[in-house]
């Protein structure tokens, strides 16, 4: 079995009000680290036996029809090991 | 003329649209978004909630619903479609209209009276509206950030398709103060906030909404 990651983020040009408000809460609990927070989605997709070309081609096709909005979000498919 | 109101899994006010359409004076025909059938309507009203629990995206799974098949290609075709609310949220996800609505700047699920100026009355929607009328209707929603990049902002501004704009502070981090946007034809419009409750006085803010559902009629007896 393997398993299929998809991450899916806001382009860098559109407003990212929740990750605004987690930038903000941080160095309110003392983490001073961070200049800037993106919050984005993670999809993990498991399938039989290792991934074919063709079936990570398929996945593409899905991040790009469903599981992302391509006018405000760009995707990342990977296999992870 | 009858106009056909969806009604998705999750959907909230399409009793209201529905009685907006009869007050407007048309027949509101119910449509089920596993309907293979749009019933003979001539123009369909895709009403605020939550369908399919605003899972993924707004909207995003909506568009699939088998209803959602034929409206794309009657809407392709010329047949006017009003979007309001998650409706607006289905048409953009269904890329009837450019640009897409993400969650509100401020994070607040908004609800209130909201004045707005209508300033595109060319519409078959929009056409009971004097150009620049101010109205006021509720808007109640949780994502009705209207977003877009440059290139489609300036084409919507360029060619008139900004069909209405908030009035006074941005409510929600729109670009451009954007309500609602109508498609290069102008006969799909997405509205963010919620003229079918505003129809009578006794329960809304005012009867200002009326006119999109008078305007429909408009559109088709002309």
């Amino acid at each position: 079995m393997a398993k299929i990651v998809v991450d899916v983020m806001l382009k860098p040009e559109i407003l990212d009000p929740q990750g605004n408000a987690v930038a903000s809460a941080l160095p309110r609990l003392g983490f001073t680290f961070a200049t800037s927070v993106r919050q984005g989605k993670r999809f993990e997709i498991e399938i039989e036996g290792e991934p074919t070309a063709a079936q990570l081609a398929e996945v593409e096709k899905a991040a790009e029809v469903l599981l992302s909005n391509p006018v405000i979000e760009n995707y990342v498919v990977r296999v992870e090991k | 003329m009858r106009v056909g109101v969806i009604t998705f899994p999750g959907t909230l006010d399409d009793r209201d649209a529905a009685r907006a359409v009869v007050v407007g004076g048309a027949q509101a025909v119910s449509l089920w978004h596993g309907d293979a059938d749009l019933k003979n309507v001539d123009a369909v009203v895709l009403p605020g909630g939550f369908s399919y629990g605003d899972y993924l995206r707004c909207g995003a799974i909506s568009r699939f619903a088998p209803v959602m098949q034929l409206v794309i290609e009657a809407a392709n075709k010329g047949m006017p479609v009003l979007g309001i609310c998650n409706g607006f949220q289905v048409l953009c996800e269904s890329h009837l209209l450019p640009g897409a609505l993400t969650r509100n700047s401020d994070l607040h699920f908004l609800c209130r009276d909201q004045e707005i100026e209508v300033v595109n009355n060319q519409t078959p929607w929009t056409n009971a509206f004097k150009q620049g009328e101010k109205i006021v209707i509720p808007l109640k929603n949780g994502e009705g950030s209207f977003q877009c990049d440059d290139q489609t902002l300036a084409m919507l501004e360029g060619e008139g398709r900004v069909i209405a704009r908030y009035v006074g502070e941005n409510p929600n981090g729109s670009r451009n103060l954007i309500a609602g946007i109508s498609n290069a034809k102008g006969n799909v419009v997405g509205l963010m906030p919620h003229p079918e409750h505003a129809i009578n006085e006794l329960t809304g803010p005012s009867s200002q909404g009326l006119g999109f559902f008078t305007s429909i009629l408009h559109a088709m007896v002309k």
